[in-house]
């Protein structure tokens, strides 16, 4: 993110500037009725790791900070609970100014106690609990409550990344009494400070919240309540938006289905569309023989036409984007121009595929070379683009089977044991920032999702650097330094296409912006309807 | 009488014990468990001390037959525990599917129940005629069509030609009998044809043989009312085997339904079947198959009572 | 499964010895719905067997030129979403059908029927503890069975097989028992086991014959069951994995999404499955009513 070390910066509440598309005044009123297409598990988003629980509890919370409900990118951190932010000089210190007059649902005074209380269930858990996402907060030293309006975090070292950690859509802030007496409490209860109020839970069926009169952003929310459907079945959850028993998914649908939608409803469906931070990474055991060799690997990624099968697939399923490490048309991103530089992202296909075999017979891979790709089974969009892989790898004289692995067992089964030759991988961060998307990369003594199962001293060094890195352009010099190795010199993993999420809905739905995470954006205070 | 329904129930145990065990090492054998699955999933920032924690906060580093133990002795008490996945009571995740899937068979089955019976008397007194074969085409046909390839039609049907979408959420019937039933109208329909046609069958075969039996051609021949015979021979006779039929169909249909609940957006059994294998939600998965199995040894001894009621020599064997 | 029902079907009374033409022909002539099944099972088995000279298209070479096209000349069937001949691969799904079909009908009702015969054969301790064995498998959800079985195995065509004949045993289990039942008590048997032959030779050389009638039942409605399974569990996810042909697989995914742009997609793999499981259906009603007695024609 833009580094504001070195200097002491007091940023005000923003007012949040509405973009053109919602200059309309909002109406108040009206029920939002959404289709979820997965089941919360636990009500607990500390330790989830699916969207099935942001989607339907996210609008009883509050975070400290979060991302700008009007930002397309899902990049810039806004106040929350914290109405502003300082960065100490040496970049280690960070003081969060917190709202005053908050109350949770049960009329009880939000203080410092209650988002310390949170942030130490999250990052440094008592004897016994587990903390699913402490991991992503190694760099913090220490939590401080100094008064009920202050909180502090120290950290151990400068993050650049740090800040949109705090603005992270899974840290809902709890209440520190209900904590201290059960730390599982909200596993199976719901009870925040954001702006709807929970009222039925039925398992399997639905979630209804209603408005919450004492709401401390006044004004908000404009919804007199939500009514979240769970639906999983891909074709009952476009029926339901289509029969106009819901007016909106959130996670997204596929192209084909936008089509149809559209086509039913005319303009009583909007569309928006963003690159989606989700890919499918092709990960090659460099444990397994020949998959230790630079030049089989660096065939596989020269054999893909990455814009002819952005093309195809576009209309079949939920990838488009041709891009480098980081979402097309964020701050990091990769130019065209040097996308284009790296193995298997030129547009002269032929020549890369003549390159390719080439290299299989340097290396000694005989024509018709037999070998498995284990995917996912998860049918969308793992199937198409396995299929396309498959078929792209035929075309350099690789003879390729796929084996589906049940979605469940495939992490325990296929990638952590090193149990395959070529298989899926799965990358998918809820905000676009170089530190959560690259870490992966490091070395597999660093990190235990590294599947490609490589050790590459000068990768460390280049992800430590970016994350080091004061200035902007600094970052990015090292970010494509990082991405050249990773997928052009060394080919340690092959980045297929950049998922691309779809958000057809019903037109009323006003004040709801997409952006590239399915995890942001979900509390829904700035959402109302049109009549 | 008595003793045999002692006996009868007394058999019961250890099939259900069976079940019980089957299940249990059935769930250990495939890979992964509920804890792997949460902490270790996609995130690159996994952690092995969370793993150990919740494993053993759930039981799950207990040796294998301590676990069974633990489990058996709670069900003797009723006690099924809580998800693992959600945490939440078993009897509380279940309530509502049962209550859904079982107003679902239900319906079914009275729907298989309307075509089977006349379509089958039908067929029988106009064997090997148009009216056999047309018979016996329209109910084969409901037995060789994918339900989920149904199901789709029907809902595309419904989108395209009336632009109306069945309900997405389930309403109990006491709350909204019209909203209960505008839901589940559409896929009592989809299975309750695919399974009238064995039923058809039955009958229809029932009927032919009982129409062969010596008092009926007397009767035929005396000239009485045709449907006058039917009804009070004939078809009281050839009740058994089709009752059998549909009994045995009603308790497939309690968790069977999986692709059609997929398919109506139900939010029955079948689905919490997959979706707690899926989540290897030990808990959950034990209690729905204990639970299924349970409906089925129930209702085959609800026929087998039946049968010893009507033919005593039964009893004895 | 429908197939509990035939409990209730006591079989076995012996065919008259004729020559197998005759008995063809007869069927034929008196049971035309029957004999159209089976017409159109032997067209299915051609057209397995020769998918290779069949099929105008490889069935799993991509064509993005020609993604989702209609039916034409050039494909008669029309192509799917990755420009993939649909009547190729429904020809060459059939190949899958068919070896699924036979594989778990085959191997359910035969291994079913010889557990059924010894249970029956045996009686008193044995048979109450094979028939309490069998309860246990009978009572427990399919569903569970085949999630299990892909899950310790993963998916395949031959894990498929296994995930549908699991169930079918039992089942065919219960049916060539009460049919073996009937039989034991018949003057043959025991004259053979008075003459001191083994057990397996009795229960292999003279009742399995004659349950034979009840067992080519069965046959014929497990293969109809076990293409409509396949089918399901591909839909499902838990079945045959691409880019291999196989029916149920064309049918989930993009079929479903595109049901309305593209009906092609979903309306001819549906059509091929339901006309390969009614002609075995129809083929095995027929057949129940000629081998039957009781339900001849008078």
């Amino acid at each position: 993110m833009r580094r504001l070390s070195g200097l002491v910066i007091a940023v005000l509440a923003l007012v949040c500037a509405l973009p053109a598309a919602a200059q309309e005044k909002p109406r108040y009123g009206g029920e939002l009725v959404f289709v979820v297409p997965s089941n919360p598990p636990s009500f607990d988003a500390h330790r989830e790791e699916t969207f099935g629980t942001i989607h339907p509890i996210a609008p009883h919370y509050n975070t400290l900070l979060r991302t700008d409900p009007h930002d397309k990118t899902g990049t810039k951190v806004a106040p929350d609970l914290a109405e502003s932010w300082t960065i100490s000089k040496d970049g280690r210190t960070y003081t969060l100014k917190l709202r005053h007059g908050v109350k949770f649902h049960d009329g009880s005074e939000f203080t410092s106690k209650d988002a310390k209380a949170s942030y130490d269930k999250i990052i440094f858990p008592a004897a016994g609990v587990a903390s699913n996402r402490k991991g992503e907060y190694q760099d913090v030293e220490a939590i401080q409550a100094p008064d009920p309006y202050t909180i502090v975090f120290r950290l151990k070292w400068p993050s650049a990344s740090f800040l949109n950690s705090l603005a992270s859509p899974w840290n809902w802030i709890y209440k520190a009494d209900i904590l201290s007496q059960d730390m599982r409490w909200y596993e199976t209860h719901v009870m925040g400070t954001g702006p709807f109020i929970f009222v039925e839970h039925v398992k399997g069926s639905h979630w209804v919240g209603k408005k919450n009169p004492n709401y401390w952003d006044k004004g908000k929310p404009y919804l007199d309540g939500y009514r979240a459907i769970f639906i999983t079945d891909s074709a009952a959850q476009v029926a339901a938006v289509r029969g106009e028993r819901a007016m909106i998914q959130f996670r997204g649908f596929a192209p084909s289905e936008r089509d149809s939608l559209v086509q039913a409803l005319g303009n009583k469906i909007t569309v928006q569309e963003s690159p989606w931070n989700c890919l499918i990474l092709i990960a090659m055991n460099h444990e397994k023989k020949p998959w230790d060799d630079k030049r089989v690997r660096r065939a596989l990624t020269l054999a893909l036409d990455r814009y002819q099968g952005s093309a195809a697939l576009s209309k079949i399923a939920i990838v488009k984007e041709v891009g480098g490490v980081q979402v097309p048309g964020t701050i990091f991103a990769t130019p065209p121009a040097e996308l284009e530089k790296l193995a298997g992202y030129s547009h002269d296909i032929n020549k890369a595929r003549a390159e390719a075999r080439r290299l299989l017979k340097e290396a000694g891979v005989p024509d018709g070379f037999s070998f498995v790709y284990k995917n996912r089974g998860v049918p969308m969009p793992y199937e198409p683009v396995g299929v396309w892989l498959i078929d792209q790898w035929r075309q350099i004289g690789l003879n390729v089977r796929q084996e589906v692995v049940e979605a469940a067992a495939y992490y325990g089964q296929v990638l952590r044991p090193g149990n395959f030759d070529v298989a899926a991988d799965f990358q998918c961060g809820y905000t676009v920032e170089p530190d959560l998307d690259l870490y992966k990369f490091t070395s597999k003594d660093k990190n235990a999702a590294n599947y490609s199962r490589y050790t590459d001293a000068v990768l460390d060094e280049l992800y430590e650097k970016q994350g080091k890195a004061v200035e902007a352009e600094e970052r990015k010099k090292y970010i494509r330094e990082f991405e050249k190795r990773l997928l052009d010199d060394e080919v340690h993993y092959i980045y297929t296409l950049q998922w691309h999420r779809i958000i057809p809905h019903s037109s009323r739905v006003k004040g709801w912006m997409i952006t590239p995470s399915h995890y942001l954006n979900q509390q829904l205070d700035a959402v109302w309807l049109s009549e | 009488m008595l003793r045999y329904i002692v006996k009868r129930v007394l058999l019961m145990i250890p099939t259900l014990i069976g079940v019980a065990v089957l299940i249990f090492f059935l769930m250990r054998v495939v890979p992964g468990d509920v804890v792997e699955l949460r902490f270790a999933g996609e995130s690159a920032f996994a952690s092995k001390e969370n793993l150990a924690i919740e494993r053993a906060r759930l039981g799950l580093d207990q040796p294998l037959w301590k676990q069974f133990v633990t489990w058996m002795t709670g069900i003797m008490r009723f006690d099924f525990g809580t998800s693992m996945w959600t945490g939440s009571p078993i009897s509380e995740e279940i309530r509502l599917r049962f209550a859904l899937s079982l107003q679902l068979s239900i319906m079914a089955t009275i729907v298989a129940v309307l075509l089977a019976i006349p379509l089958g008397v039908l067929a029988a007194l106009k064997q090997d005629t148009w009216v056999d074969y047309a018979v016996r085409i329209f109910s084969i046909a409901g037995l060789s069509m994918p339900s989920f390839w149904l199901g789709i039609v029907f809902i595309l049907g419904l989108l395209i030609v009336f632009k109306w979408l069945p309900p997405m959420v389930y309403t109990p019937f006491w709350v909204s009998p019209v909203q209960n039933l505008a839901q589940l109208i559409w896929p009592a329909l989809a299975v309750g044809y695919r399974y009238s046609a064995v039923a058809t069958r039955m009958t229809r075969s029932a009927m032919l043989e009982v129409l062969r039996e010596d008092y009926i051609r007397t009767a035929r021949a005396k000239g009485l009312w045709q449907n006058l015979i039917l009804s009070r021979h004939a078809l009281k006779n050839a009740m058994l085997p089709v009752l059998t039929v549909i009994a045995l169909e009603f308790a497939f249909l309690m968790g069977g339904l999986v692709v059609t609940e997929q398919v109506f957006n139900l939010n029955g059994l079948g689905m919490l079947f997959v979706e707690s294998v899926a989540h290897r939600d030990y808990t959950l998965t034990q209690a729905l198959v204990l639970l299924v199995a349970f409906v089925f040894i129930f209702v085959n001894f609800a026929v087998d009572l039946a049968y010893a009621w009507i033919d005593p020599r039964i009893r004895f064997r | 499964m429908a197939v509990t029902a035939d409990r209730v079907e006591a079989l076995g009374v012996e065919e008259r010895r004729r020559g197998w033409v005759d008995v063809t022909w007869e069927f034929c002539r008196k049971r035309p719905l029957g004999a159209m099944g089976a017409a159109v099972v032997l067209l299915n088995l051609l057209v397995a067997v020769a998918a290779n000279v069949l099929a105008p298209y490889d069935p799993v070479t991509t064509d993005y030129a020609a993604m989702l096209a209609a039916p034409s000349r050039a494909h008669w069937l029309g192509t799917d979403a990755f420009g993939r001949d649909v009547l190729s691969r429904i020809i060459y799904g059939s190949r899958t059908a068919m070896l699924v079909g036979f594989s778990c009908a085959f191997v359910g009702a035969t291994l079913g029927a010889v557990i059924g015969v010894t249970s029956a054969y045996f009686g008193g301790k044995v048979d109450l503890f094979i028939q309490r064995f069998m309860d246990i498998f009978l009572a427990f959800p399919l569903i569970i069975l085949a999630l299990a079985v892909v899950a310790i195995l993963g998916t395949g065509i031959s894990n498929v097989i296994l995930a549908i004949t699991i169930p079918m045993i039992p089942r065919a289990a219960l049916v060539a028992r009460s049919s073996a039942l009937a039989i034991r008590e018949m003057p043959y048997i025991d004259a053979a086991r008075a003459s001191g032959f083994r057990h397996h030779r009795i229960v292999l050389r003279h009742m399995l014959p004659n349950v034979m009638a009840s067992y080519l039942i069965m046959l014929t409605a497990f293969l109809g069951q076990a293409i409509l399974l396949e089918a399901s569990l591909s839909f499902l996810g838990l079945g045959v994995a691409e880019p291999v042909a196989a029916w149920g697989l064309m049918l989930r995914g993009a079929a479903v999404q595109f049901a309305e742009s593209a009906p092609w997609m979903a309306l001819f793999p549906g059509l091929a499955i339901s006309l390969a499981v009614f002609a075995f259906n129809l083929f095995g009603d027929s057949l129940r009513d000629a081998l039957d007695p009781r339900l001849r024609t008078q």
